[in-house]
């Protein structure tokens, strides 16, 4: 394969005013641009979910707290958990997805440019729409504000009776208008990884960060088309004077439920799948091995993806389902441990023997191995319905998809950060402050969510604003809020260090890791067009084929 | 692996057509909202506390044979496009979008006889409120049909429908086809099974 690339630097125009640059970025439907935007768009979303999360911890570091009242605490539960999973979470993932995948399937761009543009367009202001709540939810005065019936807004909480204003509507519109967009990114990822794969490369010799976008992006299209669905259905209810979730009309609120987690739990695997794709990126290359058990990679990736959507009920244990009901979602959702424990076991065998590199990404990973397994026995206990009925909507639960969340998808976040940046930028940033951001990020991660199973254990429910003194919570409640500030200087540390190592950093070159997929081969930061020249491919590590002619991996594949 | 060729590939490197997977993947995420729309119909199918029941519905089949014969229309449309036959194309297009038309105004006919004569609307009941979600949900996907359709026409009419946009054409049927599909779904959810 060629890797010669070709600068035109006479070609490029020379940077004009800052008007044209914006215009430049708003009008682009280069791909590698797009994944940036929806990445920084996603840090912009952190920030305020982080702020949300900041303000209820203080409201909750002692009993009898009162640094926000009741009503708006419900707000900010509500808008922490939209934000975080709908416009921090999935737009971070698909910006990882799109500016990598074309990359390093050695592609150009993705199959439908400007449908990328589109959905990135429609994600970005389902985001406006959800913050513009707070100026335009007064429908009636007095009522409205923030929407506040929960990021899973249960019926009959969303009906018009208890949900005056327009608040909840904004709610559901930034969801419906974002949704759109999601199903448009996965269309897109779809159809680039099945149509525009580079010579040679078989499904079978494809890195496994495009095989895992791949996997989730079809979730995406079956999990997110529900949650549209139902949006549509309150929106019915809520403007046309519908009955779907009408329980006096005879209506079902528990329909809402399995509406809502039909997409909610397929959504979690949305959200962790392209975490893997990371790990599974990162881990060999600084492992210096190859990708132990590839072909049970993808086939445990996929059959993640096909029992995810088979588990949803899970969430609704202790709303009485039937014990058929129950008994079937038990098995299901521990039948999911299998898959997931294949891949940590071959995360683990192709460290194994391996000539390990310490770096930031490398921390990353093995932190997310361990936090990751944590959050998966957490799962499985809460997988028991028995045990469920105790400590359903309990901070138990809380604590278990913060790990899930924080602990294993945005640790690898981080580590596709540290990862990519000089590719992105063509900066090295500085490994010194990267591990000092890990070690404090990992301290303020268990100190927060270590604790937090505790208070759950003690019987704390979520989403309340407050709590009596003398119920064993208090002294938990403070560590758990101590952790927020490591957590919150650690992701100080990591805006520094990204944004100090853009300006001043050292060169990175195309190629810091020594790694063996296409993104690799092509100069930092990547020319619009990607390649000069298609690349060709005859095994799964292309650079390795050419730093070692002697040895190609394409003699043992 | 397969054994490779000299420079590592085979020279025959093909691959599908894009339009084609990302409308395959637009079709599977359209079956998915519309199971959920009929999953919420037969659940609340006898469960409306008052009004009018299902019984008051009379099968639209004149409409649903125009619907399902506009798909044979368009592959005759089609077929006409391949060889390059505009004129052949054209009749056989705009007939499709004819049938299109019925449909939707056939619709607006029974909706009109529904509201007006049994005093069935959306927030009536439970059977009200799904009935006209889920086949208005049906409807809107056939006028976004025929509008596209017509947007091809009107390509056709100008003369500028060329060699490139066959594949985008066939692309649009595979979308009309869907539609066509689902109405039998729906017909048989809401006509027959569910009367």
């Amino acid at each position: 394969m060629s890797t010669e690339s070709i600068t035109w630097a006479a070609a490029e125009p020379v940077s004009s005013t800052w008007v044209e640059r914006l215009h430049g970025w708003v009008t682009t439907v280069d791909h590698k641009r797009l994944g940036l935007m929806y990445i920084l768009y996603a840090l912009l979303f952190l920030v305020i979910g982080g702020l949300e999360a900041t303000a209820m911890r203080i409201q909750l570091i002692r009993p009898h707290a009162s640094f926000v009242p009741p009503h708006a605490f419900n707000q900010l539960f509500t808008m922490h958990g939209t934000t975080m999973i709908f416009f921090v979470a999935m737009p971070m993932v698909f910006g990882f997805a799109n500016y990598l995948v074309p990359l390093m399937i050695g592609a150009r761009d993705m199959a439908f440019p400007r449908l990328n543009a589109f959905s990135f367009w429609l994600t970005a202001f389902g985001g406006l729409l959800l913050y513009f709540s707070v100026l335009g939810g007064f429908g009636l005065y007095g009522d409205g504000y923030a929407p506040d019936a929960g990021w899973f807004a249960y019926a009959p909480l969303t009906a018009k009776t208890f949900s005056k204003g327009h608040s909840n509507d904004y709610w559901t519109l930034s969801l419906l208008v974002s949704g759109f967009g999601s199903i448009g990114t996965a269309v897109n990822i779809i159809a680039t990884v099945l149509c525009l794969r580079c010579k040679g490369m078989t499904l079978g010799r494809m890195p496994l960060l495009p095989w895992m976008m791949l996997t989730m992006s079809v979730l995406v299209i079956l999990a997110v088309s529900p949650l549209t669905a139902a949006q549509v259905m309150l929106l019915v209810d809520r403007y046309l004077g519908g009955h779907f979730f009408d329980v006096q009309a005879g209506g079902s609120a528990a329909l809402w439920m399995h509406f809502f987690w039909i997409f909610g739990h397929p959504e979690v695997y949305v959200l962790i799948i392209p975490a893997f794709a990371i790990a599974s990126e990162v881990i060999p290359v600084f492992s210096r091995k190859a990708m132990f058990g590839y072909p049970v990679m993808v086939a445990a990736t996929v059959s993640i993806a096909f029992l995810s959507m088979s588990v949803w009920a899970h969430h609704m244990f202790t709303i009485g389902m039937s014990s058929g009901a129950n008994t079937f979602f038990v098995i299901t959702t521990m039948a999911i441990a299998v898959p997931t424990g294949i891949k940590i076991f071959n995360w683990l065998a192709t460290m194994w023997g391996g000539k390990i590199d310490f770096k930031a990404p490398m921390l990353f990973s093995i932190g997310f191995l361990f936090q990751f397994l944590v959050a998966g026995l957490t799962g499985v206990m809460l997988a028991s319905a028995p045990f469920d009925w105790h400590l359903g909507n309990s901070y138990f639960v809380v604590a278990h998809f913060h790990y899930v969340i924080l602990g294993a998808i945005f640790f690898m976040v981080f580590a596709g950060f540290y990862y990519w940046f000089p590719k992105v930028t063509g900066k090295m940033y500085s490994e010194r402050l990267a591990r000092l951001q890990f070690w404090t990020f990992l301290i303020g991660f268990h100190l927060t969510f270590d604790f937090m199973h505790v208070p759950g254990l003690l019987g704390m429910p979520r989403r309340i604003y407050t709590y009596e003194p003398g119920r064993g919570w208090d002294l938990w409640n403070l560590i758990v809020t101590i952790g927020v500030v490591f957590q919150a200087v650690g992701v100080l540390l990591l805006v520094w260090n990204l944004v100090f190592a853009l300006v001043r950093g050292p060169r990175a070159g195309a190629d810091p890791w020594d790694a063996w997929t296409l993104e690799w081969s092509t100069s930092s930061p990547p020319p619009e067009y990607n390649f000069a020249t298609l690349p060709t491919v005859r095994s799964r590590r292309p650079l390795w084929d050419l730093k070692h002619p002697e040895d190609p991996d394409w003699k043992y594949e | 692996m397969r054994p490779a060729t000299a420079n590592g590939a085979t020279d025959d490197w093909r691959l599908p057509y894009a339009g084609r997977v990302g409308m395959l993947s637009l079709i599977a995420a359209e079956a998915a909202i519309f199971v959920i729309f009929i999953v919420a119909y037969l659940f609340y199918l006898g469960k409306s506390a008052s009004g009018p029941t299902p019984a008051i519905l009379r099968p639209p089949i004149v409409l649903s044979v125009c619907l399902l014969s506009s798909s044979i229309t368009m592959e005759l449309a089609l077929g006409g496009l391949r060889r390059g036959r505009a004129a052949r194309f054209g009749g056989w297009w705009i007939l499709t979008i004819v049938l299109g038309a019925v449909f939707i105004a056939g619709t607006a006919v029974e909706w009109r006889h529904l509201i007006v004569d049994e005093g069935l609307t959306v927030s009536t009941n439970l059977f009200g409120t799904t009935f006209y979600s889920l086949v208005g949900l049906h409807l809107l996907h056939v006028v976004i049909g025929v509008t596209l359709m017509t947007v091809v026409a009107v390509l056709w009419a100008g003369r500028r429908l060329a060699d490139a946009h066959v594949p985008k054409v066939e692309v649009l049927s595979m979308y009309w086809h869907f539609v066509d599909v689902v109405w039998v779904v729906v017909f048989t959810v809401v006509y027959l099974v569910g009367r």
